[in-house]
């Protein structure tokens, strides 16, 4: 009776400790890919940094800070985002190496380049 | 010959400074030599038509530059219906609205129609940033136009060519009109008699005043030479909300002042975009353009009338 209790209690220690562990390697993953995420800021007219290198999986977020809309069209055609009125933010994730150039639809001047490497 | 291109640009420097100078002014460009008379409103009536551009109202524009655009588009509309003599109509070169919003469209079509003017549009970049990327611009007024919305019309014996710049613009370039409406251009220009004066309106300006800011247009050179063979052409555009001027042989290009905020000059800034001017300074850097064409002139007059009081 006692033995039988005491290896269903190892038993169940066990499988809480492989949930924990498991538990703790996908929250580690998780702040290693926010870790990875990363901003591009448009100010006056420019991209900043107007060339950015992530990690894949990180996610790119554009943020507007001019007094006039800015859109961002990737040069593929892959993606675009809507008009991205002052304050504005368009987030976007990159899952596999390479480099990924874009621009402003509205300002095609403004020019900028995502590299995506392990 | 070296001495004449010297005088050509004190004239035309002369001239820049004119403009910027004073309203009322009439200015008249007769084979290449600029003539100023005081602005006699009925005169010209009598042998031709005048007609309006306005440009850039940029209606839902709220931020420092100029918190109400709706307001001073008001004002100018104002300065119009205060005119003493009627124009034929008006254009609009662009940047009606500042985000292609349902309401900033109504408000622009509510006070812009308070002229009683037909009014020509041709599309800016703000116009078409709608979801479906120009459709409500073109479901309000590109009814009899082709494509992303150019047209052509005739007014007694002027022919106008309305052309849009602002889509499918590419990484890296300036405007762009696109092989489609080039071919166009060259299909309504056929057959039309070198003599007929043509008026060219686009939003972008369609000579390069500044590639680092995307102030050009990539194939503009292009339609320029399908017009090369005509004898009076006049092209406005605006888009860089002040005005600027350039004569090219039998071109001459005008850029606008907008109802909404002004910009700064090239080379003056680091980046475009609406510029912070004291309060009591705005209004003089806003403005509505008459253009007036007389019957055997080969150049339009061209009068800028700022929004100051």
């Amino acid at each position: 009776m006692i033995r039988s209790f005491d290896k269903r209690w190892r038993r169940a220690r066990m499988g809480a400790l492989a949930i924990g562990a498991a538990l703790a390697l996908f929250f580690c993953q998780m702040l290693l890919a926010q870790a990875d995420d990363a901003n591009i800021s448009i100010d006056n007219f420019a991209f900043a940094p107007a060339v950015l290198t992530v990690k894949p999986g990180a996610t790119v977020t554009f943020e507007n800070h001019d007094d006039i809309p800015h859109l961002v069209v990737a040069v593929d055609g892959k993606y675009r985002s809507k008009a991205l009125d002052t304050n504005d933010k368009f987030s976007i994730a990159f899952d596999k190496p390479g480099e990924y150039a874009y621009f402003c639809g509205l300002h095609p001047h403004m020019k900028g380049k995502i590299i995506v490497a392990p | 010959m070296a001495q004449d291109e010297n005088k050509g640009i004190d004239r035309r420097h002369a001239l820049e400074c004119m403009i910027w100078a004073g309203t009322g002014v009439l200015w008249t460009l007769a084979g290449g030599v600029p003539k100023s008379a005081l602005l006699g409103s009925a005169q010209a009536a009598e042998t031709g038509f005048s007609f309006l551009q306005i440009s850039d109202s940029h209606v839902g524009f709220d931020k420092p530059a100029n918190p109400n655009a709706l307001g001073t588009l008001q004002e100018a509309i104002g300065k119009i219906v205060a005119m003493p003599a009627k124009p034929a109509f008006m254009i609009h070169t662009g940047d009606i609205t500042h985000l292609s919003k349902p309401k900033q469209f109504d408000d622009a079509d509510q006070v812009i129609g308070q002229a009683r003017l037909d009014v020509h549009y041709v599309p800016g970049e703000h116009d078409i940033i709608d979801e479906t990327q120009g459709k409500a611009y073109l479901d309000r007024y590109g009814k009899n136009a082709k494509g992303a919305g150019w047209y052509a019309f005739d007014q007694a014996g002027v022919h106008f060519i309305g052309l849009v710049n602002v889509v499918d613009l590419k990484a890296g370039g300036m405007g762009n009109l696109g092989a489609d409406q080039l071919a166009w251009l060259a299909d309504d220009l056929k057959g039309k008699s070198a003599s007929t004066p043509i008026v060219v309106f686009a939003h972008i300006p369609l000579w390069t005043i500044a590639p680092e800011w995307g102030w050009g247009t990539e194939d503009s050179a292009q339609a320029l030479a399908l017009l090369a063979r005509f004898g009076s052409v006049t092209v406005l555009n605006g888009h860089i909300h002040q005005l600027m001027q350039k004569v090219e042989g039998n071109v001459t290009f005008h850029t606008a002042r907008s109802t909404a905020f002004p910009q700064p000059a090239p080379g003056t800034a680091p980046a475009p975009g609406p510029m912070l001017v004291p309060a009591g300074d705005l209004r003089g850097l806003l403005g509505v353009r008459s253009v007036t064409f007389q019957q055997g002139v080969k150049d339009l007059a061209v009068t800028d009338i700022s929004l100051a009081p």
